[in-house]
């Protein structure tokens, strides 16, 4: 009995660890402005709550109190590492100068500007790091997810994530970056950097590009979980609502989006019974909010409109293609994009009829970009055997099935084709 | 895992919103406690609701409706508002839980349930569900 209630201690401890943890790197990155040493004192603060605590109770606010175990670590170990390294006779004048640092760490500490949190996302996303490691590396240090856990939702192994995290680490140490907020020019575009990390994240969860798994739920609530971290900090930034907007739409789909048999279902062909009401209501308030701040024509924020126009439409047959053409076309001038098109040619399809679609997918059909994108030929397949061209979609749709990466998507790529049956 | 956190209700939130003088406070620390769940990425969704004596409960029994007026006794099974929360187990939604600031003037509880996930019912969807689901699809196609 006794050592199962010292588990339960132990378990709760780390769950309120578990909830500061990331503040607490942050604050402790800016301060040694060396992420190892920020998680490794952290390490240490938990260890010396799991002692202190069973005895004298959780604290009021264990964020501070965990917050000043580390910093007493901090500050011992400048001492005794400014000690070992000096000799004797310099130690008195050293000893004023390691004070006069532990005064700044101090200063550095109690300036309560609340957006430590957002300095430790905006330098693990730093452009400095290869996009890849800037995901593992997020994941690793805002999420608290190990190494371990960030292999298998990206279908990798813990040597190659431990090897990316590290690089990403020494990339921000080498580039000297700061565990701050941006200001100034400089905001918008590390801004987009953050905002690009997390969507890709979300993205290999919604539609990951490889494996047996169609989704990967996890990797989708780890993405709105920093979506809405995001948009809590920074409540006044369109195209931050606009990403969190677009997440919460597109994973109100998600139970709906793998059939039974763990089949692909696509959008016009879900149970939209199974949409979660409450994501698309969530996604639909943000929406609003982007438009109050007149941001409707940022790029996350027309894709959160285009997601926006399927989650309103009850029926499939309910929606507004045209509005939806009319989104791309808009898509397609501020982030112009062979897969913007694409997907531009297939709204103006469902809108204006399968040649609408045909004249504008063959217009990209050479990009270099698309030569082996399965969902080109997938498109042109579905266009050709709406205009009743069905030996030429047959094949279409083969060749798109011999480029799909998931087995799933493929599966169902196979079953288009064979319904293709003149 | 999702979860749904009630606020159970109390004799002093069935009698309904107390003097506005009384709640400021409660309301701040509330305000406070609110932020730090959103800022945290743990908010889905939350809300009070009015005393049961603004509610109405339909019994069911075989083809029978009744329909019954509140208020309702049994006051500590009320319900007087609820959090939907994103978090990533039991511990973590009880850690929070308990950063609460008391809800009530009294003592009073919150009660923490988690949500049916997809993978619970993995291989236990029963053709009854899969039937019910068609019905469902056929319905919204309009069939």
């Amino acid at each position: 009995m006794a050592e199962s209630a010292a588990e339960d201690t132990h378990r709760a401890i780390e769950a309120v660890y578990r909830i500061e943890r990331a503040r607490l790197i942050a604050g402790l990155a800016r301060m040694t402005r060396d992420v190892d040493r920020a998680e490794e004192l952290a390490q240490e603060a938990l260890l010396t709550a799991l002692t202190d605590w069973p005895r004298t109770g959780v604290p009021d606010n264990p964020g501070a109190w965990l917050m000043a175990a580390a910093k007493r670590r901090a500050i011992d170990g400048f001492r005794r590492s400014a000690m070992a390294s000096r000799k004797h006779d310099e130690l008195a004048r050293d000893m004023d100068e390691a004070d006069d640092s532990v005064a700044a760490i101090e200063a550095a500490i109690d300036d309560e500007l609340g957006d430590e949190l957002l300095g430790l996302i905006f330098a693990a996303c730093h452009p400095v790091i290869a996009p890849e490691a800037r995901a593992a590396l997020t994941l690793r240090l805002v999420g608290g997810l190990t190494a371990e856990e960030i292999a298998r939702a990206f279908l990798s192994n813990e040597p190659a994530i431990a090897a990316r995290i590290t690089r990403a680490k020494k990339a921000i140490a080498s580039a000297g970056v700061a565990f701050e907020v941006p200001r100034g020019a400089e905001l918008a575009a590390r801004r987009a950097s953050v905002l690009e990390v997390v969507y890709l994240i979300f993205n290999e969860g919604y539609a990951a590009t490889a494996g047996p798994s169609l989704v990967r739920p996890p990797l989708c609530a780890e993405a709105q979980r920093l979506g809405r971290i995001l948009a809590g900090l920074m409540p006044e930034e369109p195209e931050v609502l606009g990403l969190l907007a677009l997440m919460e739409i597109q994973a109100s789909r998600l139970a709906a989006r793998a059939g039974p048999d763990g089949r692909f279902v696509p959008l016009t062909e879900q149970n939209r019974a199974r949409w979660d009401q409450l994501l698309i209501r969530r996604g639909l308030k943000a929406l609003e909010r982007v438009e109050a701040l007149g941001g409707v024509d940022g790029p996350y924020a027309l894709q959160a409109a285009l997601a926006a126009c399927h989650a309103r439409a009850r029926r499939a047959e309910d929606t507004d293609w045209a509005r939806i053409a009319g989104l791309y076309d808009r898509l397609g001038r501020v982030m112009p994009s062979p897969v913007v098109e694409l997907n531009r040619a297939v709204a103006h399809s469902m809108a204006f009829g399968p040649e609408a679609g045909l004249r504008l997918v063959d217009a990209i059909a050479e990009e270099a970009l698309l030569r082996n994108y399965a969902p080109l030929p997938a498109a042109r397949g579905d266009f050709l055997f709406r205009a009743g061209r069905l030996g030429e979609a047959k094949a279409a749709f083969e060749a798109a099935a011999a480029l799909a990466g998931n087995e799933r998507e493929r599966e169902w790529l196979q079953a288009r084709a064979a319904s293709c049956t003149v | 895992m999702r979860v749904m956190v009630f606020v159970k209700a109390t004799e002093d939130s069935e009698k309904g919103l107390p003097p506005a003088a009384d709640m400021t406070e409660m309301f701040e620390a509330m305000g406070k406690f609110n932020e730090e769940l959103v800022n945290a990425g743990v908010m889905v969704d939350g809300d009070g609701l009015k005393p049961s004596s603004f509610g109405k409960r339909i019994a069911f029994d075989g083809p029978n409706r009744s329909v019954i007026d509140g208020p309702f006794a049994e006051t500590r099974e009320l319900v007087a508002g609820y959090w939907v929360w994103e978090v990533k187990d039991m511990d973590e939604a009880v850690a929070w839980a308990k950063r609460c600031p008391n809800p009530m003037p009294g003592p009073s509880e919150l009660e923490i349930r988690p949500f049916y996930e997809m993978e619970d019912f993995g291989d236990a969807v029963t053709p009854e569900i899969l039937a019910h689901d068609q019905m469902l699809r056929d319905k919204l196609a309009g069939e």
